[in-house]
């Protein structure tokens, strides 16, 4: 390397550092300057403050490690955030799991015929954002002749289902054995219960959406902003690990309608299914349909090569 | 006793230099305060609107934020290229510039938090990351490893480079057994740093695209390509506007390493490139939509074989006699290392990964003018840190600034 004549500067005197006092105006008006632009910076903070969070919500500790006192607290100071924040009466409460019952979920390929009330059934009774809408299911148009789903249409709008030469792909939570999505997350906000139920505690979640980057299924959404929902469609009967309305900032998921289907009610897309496409039910129970469709029916299980082992499973009727 | 009273003595006398220097640094300072405000402004904008103001959607749900986060730990990770030759192998002119090397790695540490810091949806939920107070899902979650390993990090440099700063300032030799088993363990750790980041993409099974092998070996190449590029480039500035000695067989060894990992890095890319496109499975998309375009969106494009353009003319730069010869023409190499770096990285790696999604939707992203806008400003403010650092640690490292009772070095 040739040593290429370099500029000597003249700015720093080369014995010892001195302190004149025309660094210390200079240092003055940088000061002043730095002050003024963070003057700035604090308008938008000062109408965050209100309504963002309360000092109970900021100190609230994880679902697990809360007694029974705390969470009725809880539960209470939230549904009176909902009627302050969306003008509904509500009730939210801590459903826990039935002992003995591992739920799991067959879905009739051969049935479905891509409606999409399934859809809209879980938008209403999951208390999701409207605007702009957020699904936990997605129903994917796919070829005859191919199951892979890079070539299907995510967004069909159609005036009339089922296409020809097309069938109906409706992905969800698949509440997997062994979910990526949990085992990332870095403060154990979400698990799976002994249901089989993979859930969020909501006022856990901090928002990095790691889990959102490991689910294979894409069954997580973020809340970007303020979940908006109009006071008379909310749905009033609200579990906290449920589908109470989230806090912005945190990712949300489907729960088999955790609400519901602890209480021995089947899930609100199940219900709203026009063809009967879904069946709903309990692994341990030898006797149950979806048993039955596992020992008789050509179970397809997606991205089974992933090693998630799902209790969500795709079914053909021949 | 005397020393703690040395010690306050030490930082009141710092904090004073800190606003002591030419118009220059005024300029520098103030330019860099105000772009850095305006980048809090936009973050204030977020929190109150929250991460919809961003580019980010469910699809691809980590952006310009992680992107720079990532780029940034492999800067923070090469001081280590510095430090093995300093302190191992006793190299004099590496010796003279080691800490600059910290103090950057420091710098880059506290940017790379910001950035996940302002990737939160909710913030003011990060103290459930506290082990104990919190819940921490370790060894569980590689964020979690994530999280020791980087404020482990910071916290090593920090030791070192104010240890070794404040006994030069008081003209005393420094104690080996107070820095230098922190120095091996620093070599180690800064390793660990950048592969725990690449192990952060490698372990999601869902994403083909980065469920490889190579990210970690990767993410060194690059690191060690675009950290020691930095310096070279500080190192020049350095020699500018200061009287300080920095040699040139300093920057001709800085030279070395960036020629080396830059090859090196090149080849890694080659190796993914083919494992991609000679096997042609249905796993290749996400590298299809980067380099080619996927179903008609090619956003990406431009920009990976911009990074890929950049990094060649790098290389030819820096491995052809004439030409590597020139300082003027190996500030051009860095710059473009530096640049082609951080587009892989980004554009390059973060991004594709979300692009198709496993359920094949393509949902492309660009950062929104407020993303971006709090990008500038955290990089503003690691600027500032740096210059401010340097600023401070510069004197103490030529003897200009020491203790008052402190004798002149001979």
């Amino acid at each position: 390397m040739t040593e290429e004549p370099r500029e000597e500067s003249k700015e720093m005197s080369p014995k010892g550092i001195e302190v004149p006092r025309r660094n210390f105006l200079k240092a003055g008006f940088g000061t002043m300057a730095a002050i003024a632009a963070l003057a700035g910076v604090s308008a938008p903070l000062a109408s965050l403050t209100k309504g963002f969070t309360s000092v109970d919500a900021f100190l609230q500790q994880h679902y697990k490690r809360l007694t029974s006192d705390d969470l009725d607290q809880i539960l209470r100071r939230l549904e009176a955030e909902i009627a302050r924040d969306y003008g509904a009466r509500v009730h939210v409460n801590d459903v826990r799991p039935m002992d003995g019952v591992e739920y799991g979920y067959a879905l009739n390929l051969s049935r479905c015929n891509g409606s999409r009330r399934c859809v809209e059934a879980c938008v209403k009774e999951n208390n999701q954002t409207r605007d702009p809408q957020m699904q936990y299911i997605k129903v994917l148009e796919m070829s005859n002749g191919s199951l892979d789903v890079e070539k299907s249409d995510h967004y069909y709008d159609v005036p009339e289902v089922p296409r020809e030469g097309k069938y109906y792909l409706p992905v969800q939570c698949h509440q997997c054995k062994n979910p990526p999505c949990t085992k990332v997350c870095p403060v154990q906000a979400t698990w799976t219960e002994p249901d089989g139920i993979t859930v969020i505690d909501y006022n856990w979640c901090i928002g990095c959406r790691y889990c959102m980057a490991a689910c294979p299924y894409e069954a997580r959404r973020f809340n970007f902003s303020k979940p908006e929902i109009p006071a008379e469609e909310i749905n009033p009967d609200m579990a906290y690990l449920g589908n109470r309305i989230r806090p912005a900032g945190v990712v949300e998921k489907c729960t088999f309608c955790i609400h519901r289907t602890r209480r021995g009610r089947y899930p609100a897309c199940m219900e709203a299914c026009p063809t009967g496409a879904r069946i709903f039910g309990n692994l341990l129970d030898p006797n149950s349909e979806i048993n039955y469709i596992l020992k008789n029916k050509r179970v397809y299980i997606l991205k089974e090569e992933a090693g998630t082992i799902p209790r969500f499973y795709y079914y053909f009727d021949v | 006793m005397r020393l703690l009273r040395s010690y306050v003595a030490f930082l009141l006398r710092a904090t004073l230099l800190s606003f002591t220097g030419s118009w220059r640094f005024y300029a520098w300072m103030t330019v860099l305060t105000l772009i850095a405000a305006a980048g809090a402004f936009a973050y204030a904008r977020q929190l109150e609107q929250g991460l919809a103001i961003t580019g980010m959607t469910d699809q691809v749900s980590w952006g310009a934020y992680i992107a720079n986060f990532t780029y940034l730990v492999g800067v923070a990770a090469a001081a280590v290229m510095l430090v093995i030759p300093a302190y191992i192998y006793r190299n004099k002119d590496m010796h003279d510039v080691v800490l600059f090397g910290e103090l950057l790695a420091i710098a880059a540490i506290i940017m790379s938090l910001l950035f996940v810091v302002v990737d939160l949806g909710r913030p003011d939920r990060f103290w459930h990351l506290i082990p104990r107070l919190g819940v921490f899902n370790f060894p569980g979650s590689m964020l979690s490893w994530d999280v020791i390993v980087l404020n482990g990090y910071l916290a090593l440099n920090l030791h070192i480079c104010g240890y070794l700063l404040f006994m030069k300032y008081m003209n005393r030799k420094p104690t080996l057994a107070f820095y230098m088993p922190f120095v091996v363990v620093a070599i180690a750790w800064a390793v660990s740093i950048h592969t725990v980041t690449a192990f952060l993409y490698v372990g999601l099974v869902g994403r083909p695209f980065w469920n490889t092998a190579i990210v970690a070996p990767r993410f060194l190449g690059s690191a060690f390509t675009a950290g020691p590029g930095i310096l070279i480039i500080a190192f020049q500035v350095i020699r500018r506007l200061t009287h300080y000695e920095i040699s040139d067989r300093a920057i001709h060894m800085l030279r070395n390493i960036v020629t080396v990992s830059l090859l090196v890095n090149l080849f890694l890319l080659a190796c993914e490139a083919f494992k991609e496109f000679y096997s042609a499975s249905l796993h290749n998309s996400s590298a299809r939509y980067l380099f080619f375009g996927l179903h008609g969106h090619d956003a990406l494009v431009p920009w990976i074989w911009a990074a890929i353009g950049m990094e060649l003319v790098a290389a030819v730069v820096l491995i052809v006699p004439p030409l590597a010869r020139r300082i003027s023409f190996l500030n051009v190499a860095c710059v473009l290392s530096i640049v082609g770096i951080w587009i892989e990285k980004g554009m390059g790696l973060i991004v594709p990964g979300f692009v198709p999604t496993p359920l094949g939707n393509i949902v492309e992203y660009a950062p929104s003018l407020n993303e971006a806008m709090v990008c500038v400003g955290i990089w503003a403010f690691g600027l500032l840190l740096f210059s401010w650092m340097l600023h401070i640690a510069i004197p103490i490292m030529s003897g200009e600034f020491r203790h008052e009772t402190a004798e002149t070095r001979a």
